[in-house]
């Protein structure tokens, strides 16, 4: 019955919309006057009818299920509703699947095959409930709305401000859901910091969660010093970085002010190209070409390179954000104003000269924005790092040393079979934050740059 | 019906010659852009301690000519010029002159005030820099205090001539990229409407900067106001279509044109 639900709604409001319309036609025939345009009242009727059911809808979706088990637990024997909570858990799970029809323990107690059935019960009835008070709901609101409609009623104007908030509420959605990922990791975060000291993540110098879950030892001996993989983030999106800001920024400075449109219709696609490949494939590049290049290049010159080497991870990465820093900038050089170029070359300046005195200066808040933007997604890169940096966190800022970063540790403290309640596991939650606050703070600084180049300048 | 008044063999009539020294002279100037002519056998010259205005309707050719005297419209990939430009002795369009130092002899103001989103001092100090001008630090700030002197714009930012120029009122930006092309000190100044963004009263302001500035520069103008080429020009040309009809003195071209295109423009019966 409730399956059909959506279907009627649908119906009825289309109804509504006509019906509604082909009132406000007769009214604006009989007075010769009309407000706004027939469709709008259509709109406002179907609004009236369609809001007040969609709630009541929502609030069976959020409340039906912990209300209808409430009443089961009641309605249980004594025996068992006294039974210590994850016993009683157990109990209704099976009776739930017995419910549904899955396969399920039906001899954990006598009378099971009845509880099932009163389970079911109570969901037919509060789907019935639900189905007419929906309706009804709606029916009522409408006939409300269906009344005021007059010759000078604005129903314009309604639809205007009905849109503003449904604007406005799909802005809300984004922020909520950001913050409540904030929450969830911060939860998870704060249990972790229970058992481990703030400061001595923060700025502890080893870490070994390994040996946290040694039987006997748990939390106690295990070693949460963060700083070794925050160091290991920092070194190889530097080298990204220093590889991907140079060839990202000469490239997007020779497409928008040198390169014909023939050159400009080649490379552009290309370039777009490398920044769809997924990360995965660059962590093969990194794994079997890169970082044996770069290690027998080592050896060659007499040098000991970790076959993990920061060095070789970093040059992926910092391929992989070329076409970001590229993109970004390409985009920013090309806004600048043309004028801009003619006044320059009008004085008597060469194309170079031009760039690096007028246009690089006026489009550097634009850069600087994209470089950090760059710098965020390698800090936050995962794949990558996972299958070609290094597992043992090294406090080294050698480029040939094999290091670990945030995201790769985060990865194996969270892969397999795990406990979510040892340090261990928590401690994934807690760089999650420190990342996720990290990433924060580059971009308001950013956002700080970017403005404070504006007020210059504008 | 207006376009039948000019055949393939049109001359100019008037007067292209300039009484004063000849500082550019153009013959047989031809430009397209692809496949479509822009302008048609062009011959004028221009002379020094005078203001030339160009005058006609929108599209006719004005700015392509005046983008001709300093060959900036090389930075349109499709456009072709053609005849003899030359400034004194040299041939612009020649290989052997260089285009940059070129520029810096002809120098240019915009329709829309440009200024760099640079300081004032910057944006003046910029053209003696990239052409080492001067050699000490004195010797430039000295060209920037007089420069902004010549257009009439010290006394308003000489307390200030290190806050950026893009905060400066529309005419007063307008002066300072007139500051800023004298500060290379130019023969000719290339001004493309150059009041046309301004109120009346910084419009005013740029006219009598102007007067002062044509005893030492050739000043060619593109100029939409007759009153303002009635006001400061010496010598007028009109275009029409990619045709220079006619060039006289202003106070003829005004008062008894020879071409019946010229009697309707400026009684504004076309454009």
């Amino acid at each position: 019955m409730f399956n059909y639900l959506f279907v009627v709604l649908i119906v009825v409001t289309i109804f509504i919309y006509f019906y509604s319309k082909k009132y406000s036609i007769k009214i604006r025939n009989q007075s010769g006057y009309l407000h706004s345009l027939p469709q709008y009242y259509g709109f406002y009727a179907s609004l009236w009818f369609l809001i007040p059911s969609l709630i009541i809808i929502g609030l069976y979706l959020i409340f039906a299920e912990s209300f209808v088990t409430s009443t089961l637990i009641k309605s249980l024997p004594n025996n068992i509703k006294n039974l210590p909570v994850n016993e009683l858990n157990l109990v209704v799970n099976d009776i739930k699947n017995l419910a549904v029809g899955n396969i399920a323990n039906s001899s954990s107690f006598t009378g099971i095959n009845e509880a099932a059935n009163f389970y079911n019960e109570q969901y037919e009835l509060i789907d019935k409930v639900v189905f007419y008070s929906s309706l009804i709901m709606g029916l009522l609101t409408f006939t409300y709305a269906y009344k005021t409609i007059s010759s000078s009623y604005r129903a314009r104007n309604f639809i205007e401000s009905a849109i503003h908030i449904l604007l406005f509420g799909s802005a809300v959605i984004a922020i909520f859901v950001t913050a409540g990922i904030l929450l969830s990791v911060l939860f998870e975060a704060l249990r972790f910091f229970d058992v481990i000291n703030f400061s001595e993540f923060l700025f502890g110098l080893s870490w070994s969660p390994q040996m946290a879950i040694r039987e006997g030892q748990v939390g106690s001996s295990g070693l949460f010093g963060a700083v070794p993989l925050f160091a290991g983030t920092i070194l190889i999106s530097l080298i990204a970085l220093i590889l991907a800001v140079p060839i990202g920024l000469l490239t997007a400075i020779y497409l928008s002010e040198y390169a014909d449109t023939k050159v400009r219709a080649i490379t552009k696609p290309i370039l777009e190209i490398l920044s769809g490949i997924p990360t995965v494939v660059y962590g093969f590049f990194a794994v079997i070409t890169v970082a044996p290049f770069i290690r027998n290049t080592g050896s060659f010159l007499g040098l000991d390179i970790a076959s993990e080497s920061a060095l070789g991870v970093g040059l992926v990465m910092g391929i992989m954000i070329i076409p970001l820093v590229s993109s970004l900038s390409d985009d920013v050089i090309s806004s600048v104003p043309q004028s801009m170029r003619e006044g320059s070359y009008g004085l008597g300046a060469t194309k170079s000269e031009t760039i690096k005195k007028v246009i690089l200066p006026a489009a550097l808040p634009g850069i600087i924005g994209g470089i950090l933007l760059a710098a965020s997604r390698a800090i936050g890169e995962t794949m990558i790092v996972v299958m070609a940096a290094g597992l043992s966190a090294k406090l080294s800022f050698n480029p040939i040393d094999a290091v670990t970063t945030v995201t790769v540790q985060i990865v194996t403290l969270l892969t397999g079979d795990q406990e979510f309640d040892s340090p261990k596991t928590l401690a994934a939650f807690a760089l999650g934050l420190t990342l996720f606050v990290f990433t924060l703070f580059l971009n308001f600084i950013a956002l700080k740059i970017v403005r404070k180049y504006r007020e210059q300048y504008e | 019906m207006v376009i039948d008044m000019i055949n393939d063999d049109f001359k100019t009539l008037g007067n292209t010659e300039t009484s004063n020294k000849v500082v550019m002279s153009v013959k047989n100037c031809n430009v397209f852009y692809g496949d479509n002519q822009a302008l048609n056998d062009i011959n004028i010259e221009v002379g020094r301690s005078e203001v030339l205005a160009l005058i006609g309707p929108s599209g006719c050719g004005k700015s392509t000519f005046l983008r001709c005297l300093n060959r900036l419209n090389d930075t349109i990939d499709s456009c072709r010029v053609s005849g003899k430009i030359h400034l004194e002795e040299e041939d612009i369009y020649s290989g052997e002159i260089d285009v940059v130092m070129l520029r810096a002899r002809v120098g240019m103001v915009f329709q829309k005030p440009n200024p760099f989103p640079k300081s004032i001092y910057d944006n003046v100090a910029y053209g003696p820099k990239i052409h080492g001008i001067t050699t000490s630090k004195e010797e430039l700030d000295e060209l920037v205090e007089v420069s902004l002197e010549k257009a009439g714009l010290l006394d308003e930012v000489k307390d200030r001539l290190h806050t950026p120029g893009t905060a400066l009122s529309g005419g007063q930006q307008q002066r300072l990229c007139i500051a800023r092309a004298i500060a290379i000190k130019p023969d000719v100044i290339l001004m493309d409407e150059p009041c046309s963004a301004l109120d009346p009263i910084a419009t005013e302001k740029i006219e009598d900067l102007i007067n002062e500035l044509k005893e030492n520069y050739a000043i060619v103008m593109v100029t939409h106001s007759m009153s303002q080429a009635a006001r400061v020009s010496q010598r007028a040309a009109y275009f029409h279509l990619g045709n220079l009809i006619e060039v006289n003195d202003t106070e003829k071209i005004f008062n008894d044109p020879e071409h019946e295109l010229t009697k309707n423009y400026i009684s504004g019966r076309t454009g």
